[in-house]
């Protein structure tokens, strides 16, 4: 077995912020990863995309450094600072010459704890988010996705909002609220921080310590649990854009937790249909075998809520029905006849032989330990996963199938240069 | 350290041990890319590159899978205008599977009809997916309309003409012409000895006779004479501007002191094409950045200078913030760089723009994938020493050097002007 054992340092400080490290020298750089409670889930009812907005905003000055000296800062150093907002996560992601370490953590810190929000970069970057809004309205990919995400998880469930928002919200958001959010939700007990490199963890620690150590906010409440409800019958939804040359379709299923008894046994039914090799069975279908597609594969997203299992196709045109049809047909065959043992050993065995390769990169083992933590699976858990794996049998994997895939209660949405037929009936 | 050795047949093999992670990974790179096709046969290249995972010999086509995923491994393939590529990474103990995939696909590609009419539908649909993103296909626009003669100027994925009428003899005609051992590098870096990587080489690849490779085309795009310009009117949401100029190729000695403007103007991305051209580069102080988007004018710019056998193109891009006119957007864009072609940078600009290459340098070389890319990538289109070499020959860049690049290559004559200037979308969703 090739598994690595990780073993990262952890703490948890006074405040409530976790701190995770891991001492690699593959090069002299270290990787650091701010994870915060405070994803899109946290926007407000009326103002979906403010958490995005204030993505955009937040690093362009703060109390003691100008938008300028910020970029200055980062640009001397070759640091490109990433900033995302995911549906429960705001992340601030780094890598830096180790050299550079301790004035990055204090510049980073800088940006999390005391943003400036200037007024004078708002209309700018709201400018930004439209255009970014507006590209969205021509890519089929995005229109379909986003439309299935909220035909999935209806209002209020905040897994079918556009993480960016509409541009009449963008437009009405004011600095005021962006900083009330940022007052509200970001708090050291929502806070992980990871830093992965060419760094001792004890420094590392002092250094988080420094910059984070005094941060005192008191606790937000917690962002609601929504129950997800699974479809109960099949819907369909065609988006015409006729002036693009390929469809896209997204065909999915409200699936489970990532705390759920069944997610090992759920996650490799979904590999081996949709990821093996060059996509698994999808892709033999509808690439290898029938040549309709440049991709087709699936993807499951378990989170703190009932997750997305996802089917993504790129095809032409006139092959949605037919590309349709052929998930549809994979999907029947997968829940009455299930997966062959040979199919399940496979993906198990690249799941478990693929560790050393994901945890390769500094960048890797953040994402890695940070998802690690928020799911509190704990520090052993890269030595465990072989075991929960190795722990699933072919006849559970074939009843997750069984529990979540249905031709029957598919949402399926196309978008692209296509219009059905009134008349024709629908795959 | 980087080993060496030639096979008689003429294969390079280039070995670097990294003991880092119980990891290898294996390239095997050709000489031959986008520019070595002809007429009628645009897009060839990347279909061979295609069909090359459809099965061998030895290999049946049922069983291409599994091979690599067993050991956890992953394997994939690009081509471009310079070089066609394959990769396996995978933990140590396959490396012979490895090595043997890769003879194999050198010497025993089976090219059956029916999967070559299947693949030529995946491939449209792969262009069409490009055609779907404005700026993609804008990009395939600039560079056709800035060369009129070398083949550099057709999109690497081929027009869509010759992907339709294209035969299985083309494929398997081009596929024995240039997948020879003697056009070829092996590339393996990893937790691996490097002596054993070579007498493994030699066992897999040893047999496979050596041929003559065809002559490669030698027209020379003519200079340009004045500004190029194209326009793209066609249903979408966004405007986006491209501006290129034709530029060194990267054994030039010119191409650092473009590469050092090229930081300063948008950031600097670093030089691996599989692996930083997917971060966005620090940029924020640079000087379009902060003309552009810091004004609002631009949501994004970016630029784009590659490492290229041949003298290719420096182009600079920007999405023009949804109701600014394209128009003002390419005036604040040409003012700038009619600013530094005037001017050149400042000392602060050349140190922070050498520190931002040297940074990615060190950000790219963090796995051993992407460090056996950067080794044969190089060495396919210009020497592996160009690489190893551009720490100092990036240290040397002078801000005189800097400032007589800006002036020879930013100037109108030598640039093509594109823009996307959509026109107004009907859709509207229907249930």
């Amino acid at each position: 077995m090739t598994t690595s054992a990780l073993i990262p340092a952890r703490s948890t400080f006074p405040n409530g912020l976790v701190f995770l490290s891991k001492r690699t020298r593959t090069t002299p750089a270290v990787t650091i990863n701010i994870a915060i409670r405070a994803g899109s889930e946290c926007d407000p009812a009326d103002a979906p995309g403010a958490m995005y907005l204030l993505s955009r905003l937040i690093d362009r000055g703060t109390a003691t450094q100008s938008a300028d000296d910020i970029a200055e800062a980062l640009d001397s150093r070759g640091i490109s600072l990433g900033i995302t907002v995911t549906r429960h996560l705001f992340s601030f992601i780094c890598t830096c010459l180790a050299e550079d370490f301790q004035d990055v953590m204090s510049l980073v810190g800088d940006i999390v704890l005391a943003p400036s929000l200037p007024e004078a970069q708002l209309a700018t970057r709201k400018g930004e988010v439209i255009t970014m809004l507006r590209q969205d309205e021509d890519n089929p990919g995005v229109r379909a996705t986003e439309t299935l995400m909220e035909m999935l998880y209806p209002a209020p469930h905040s897994y079918g909002r556009r993480a960016k928002g509409t541009i009449d919200v963008i437009e009405r958001l004011t600095r005021d609220r962006l900083a009330d959010l940022h007052a509200r939700r970001f708090a050291p007990c929502e806070t992980s921080i990871v830093t992965v490199g060419d760094v001792d963890p004890d420094e590392s620690r002092a250094a988080v310590e420094r910059v984070f150590g005094g941060w005192a906010v008191p606790p937000p409440p917690a962002p609601p649990v929504l129950p997800a409800t699974p479809a109960m019958s099949r819907r369909r939804v065609d988006i015409p854009m006729m002036n693009k040359a390929q469809a896209d379709i997204a065909y999915g299923f409200v699936t489970l937790r990532r705390t759920d008894p069944d997610y090992y046994a759920c996650w490799l039914m979904n590999h081996a249909f949709g990821q093996y090799s060059m996509s698994g069975r999808l892709g033999d279908s509808i690439r290898e075998r029938q040549g309709m597609a440049y991709y087709a594969y699936s993807s499951l997203d378990a989170n703190i809520m009932e997750g997305p299992l996802l089917i993504r196709a790129g095809v032409s045109g006139t092959n949605i029905d037919r590309a349709v049809g052929s998930i549809d047909q994979e999907i029947a065959t997968l829940v009455a006849g299930g997966l062959t043992q040979k199919e399940l050993d496979d993906s198990r065995r690249f799941l478990i032989y693929a560790m050393p390769r994901a945890l390769e990169t500094n960048a890797g083992i953040a994402n890695y330990l940070q998802t690690a933590e928020f799911f509190d699976l704990g520090l052993d858990y890269d030595e465990r996963i072989p075991e929960l794996l190795r722990g699933v049998t072919l006849e559970h994997a074939n009843a997750m199938a069984r529990k979540y895939l249905s031709v029957d209660r598919a949402t399926v949405v196309t978008a692209g240069p296509y219009r059905r037929d009134a008349t024709s009936a629908l795959p | 350290m980087l080993r060496r050795a030639t096979l008689d047949n003429g294969l390079t093999v280039l070995v670097q041990e990294e003991h880092t992670a119980p990891l290898a990974s294996v390239w095997c790179w050709y000489k031959v890319g986008s520019k070595d096709e002809r007429a009628g046969l645009t897009g060839v290249s990347h279909w061979v590159e295609h069909m090359n995972f459809k099965g061998t010999t030895n290999i049946p086509r049922d069983q291409v899978k599994g091979i690599i995923e067993q050991f956890g491994g992953s394997w994939n393939g690009y081509t471009w205008i310079d070089q066609t590529t394959y990769l396996e990474t995978a933990t140590k103990d396959a490396l012979d599977r490895m090595l043997f995939i890769e003879s194999e696909r050198m010497a025993n590609g089976l090219y059956h009809p029916d999967d070559c009419e299947s693949e030529r539908t995946v491939i449209i649909s792969e262009l069409h997916g490009g055609e779907n993103d404005p700026d993609q296909f804008l990009d395939q626009e600039v560079v056709a309309t800035a060369f009129k003669a070398h083949p550099y100027g057709h999109p690497t994925i081929g027009w869509l003409a010759d992907l339709k009428t294209m035969t299985r003899d083309d494929l398997y005609g081009y596929y024995q012409q240039w997948y020879a051992p003697n056009n070829a590098s092996l590339v393996v870096v990893g937790d691996v000895d490097a002596d054993d990587v070579v007498r493994r080489a030699e066992h897999h690849f040893g047999t496979i006779a050596s041929r003559t490779i065809p002559l490669r085309q030698t027209t020379v795009e003519p200079e340009q004479t004045g500004e190029r310009r194209v326009t793209i009117r066609k249903p979408g949401t966004t405007a986006y501007l491209k501006v290129a100029y034709h530029a060194p190729a990267v054994d030039d000695p010119q191409f650092y002191p473009l590469l050092v403007l090229d930081a300063a103007l948008t950031g600097a991305y670093g030089l691996n094409l599989w692996s930083s051209f997917r971060t966005p580069p620090p940029q924020r102080s640079t000087r379009l950045y902060r003309a552009l988007v810091g004004r609002g004018f631009a949501s994004a710019v970016s630029g784009s200078l590659m490492p290229t056998q041949l003298p290719f193109v420096y182009i600079i891009s920007a999405t023009a913030t949804h109701g600014v006119p394209l128009g003002e957007v390419e005036r604040v864009m040409l003012d700038e760089l009619a600013g530094v072609a005037r001017g050149g940078i400042t000392p602060a600009e050349l140190a922070k723009a050498k520190s931002q290459l040297n940074a990615r340098l060190v950000f790219e070389n963090d796995s051993v994938t992407n460090i056996a890319h950067q080794i044969g990538y190089f060495e396919t289109i210009a020497g592996v020493d160009v690489f190893a070499n551009f720490r100092p020959r990036i240290a040397a860049v002078t801000l005189e050097q800097v400032a007589d690049a800006a002036r020879e290559l930013l100037t109108e004559s030598n640039r093509t002007v594109g823009w996307f200037d959509p026109l107004p979308v009907e859709n509207a969703a229907g249930i």
